[in-house]
């Protein structure tokens, strides 16, 4: 309750980096097997990174945030996503997808292996007495 | 007016640390993960049909299962019941889920451009995008909500003191957060047969 409003958006925030991660991946496969156009896409990833960032800013603004927990529960799943993100890009390697495509799609599964990590370990560490 | 429902009582907590991740079952996702990048990179029809639509239907399966049958049950259970089911099925969920998630998004582009379901003139292309966004409004909810909410249940849970309150409203935004997914995958059912019976 009271913490509830303590505690910065950045959740919220970078859940709203997902969505326009995943945004952009629809917009991109949506236009497979033809090449994209880039420019929304490109805002996309450009609006996510820059929300992942506010959502970075906003906890190491929290006194007391427990580092600890948000980089063990963080590492472990930042490499369960790096995994599932790889195999993504691996996919879109193997049906051709190359030059600025290939940029854009490489930065928003960038974007996608942190801002989960950081939701799960945001979550978990906000918690944490 | 605040509601007090059974997912607000503190649950007990179990005698023993909960693993959040099960160990024993990471060769087991290995050997999918694996079989996942032969599918690709082999380009062959039959791995990728069979990673796709094992993945997928073992993916729409539990969502609804989960979301419809298993979330009321969990929120009409006894804290103590719900504290020591959740204690057993949720590092389940852990690995499972990315898993069958991974194994359905990576070879299903791939079979649509095989296919070629995605070109304009495609009577398939619309549905397929339709798809795309039911599969990704999930994603959102599912990663930014339900599986952060998982974690932090199991993290706390393994606490000398857990936390009831936090226990209890992590449980409920997985239970309704799990309702929402499995509802919506009754649309990638009516999708993907509309997609199969073109």
């Amino acid at each position: 309750m009271s913490d509830e409003r303590k505690f910065p958006r950045a959740v919220e925030t970078v859940t709203a980096s997902l969505a326009a991660v995943v945004v952009g991946g629809v917009w991109l496969g949506s236009h497979a097997p033809r090449r994209p156009p880039l420019a929304l896409p490109t805002v996309l990833l450009v609006v996510a990174a820059a929300l992942l960032l506010a959502g970075v800013v906003m906890i190491t603004r929290v006194s007391g945030f427990s580092w600890d927990t948000f980089v063990r529960v963080g590492r472990w799943a930042l490499v369960a996503y790096i995994v599932a993100a790889g195999m993504i890009e691996f996919a879109f390697v193997r049906n051709h997808t190359r030059g600025a495509p290939l940029v854009v799609v490489t930065g928003m599964l960038v974007v996608f292996a942190l801002d989960v990590p950081f939701l799960i370990a945001t979550t978990v560490a906000r918690y944490e007495d | 007016m605040q509601q007090t429902s059974t997912i607000d009582v503190p649950p007990a907590r179990p005698d023993r640390k909960i693993p959040i991740v099960p160990l024993a079952g990471l060769p087991v996702v290995a050997v999918l993960i694996g079989f996942v990048i032969y599918a690709i990179a082999s380009n062959k029809f039959w791995p990728l049909m069979f990673c796709h639509v094992a993945g997928g239907a073992l993916w729409t399966s539990i969502d609804l299962f989960v979301g419809l049958a298993i979330g009321p049950i969990i929120g009409g259970m006894s804290p103590a019941a719900r504290a020591e089911f959740s204690a057993k099925f949720m590092p389940k969920m852990v690995i499972i889920m990315p898993t069958v998630v991974t194994m359905t998004l990576a070879t299903g582009l791939q079979i649509a451009l095989r296919l070629g379901t995605l070109t304009v003139n495609s009577d398939a292309r619309s549905w397929l995008i339709a798809s795309m966004i039911v599969v990704g409004v999930m994603a959102v909810i599912a990663l930014g909500v339900l599986e952060p909410a998982n974690i932090t249940v199991l993290w706390e849970m393994n606490k000398p003191n857990p936390n009831p309150e936090i226990i209890g409203r992590m449980m409920k935004r997985f239970v309704y957060t799990a309702g929402i997914t499995g509802i919506m995958q009754v649309a990638t059912l009516v999708i993907m047969t509309r997609v199969a019976t073109l």
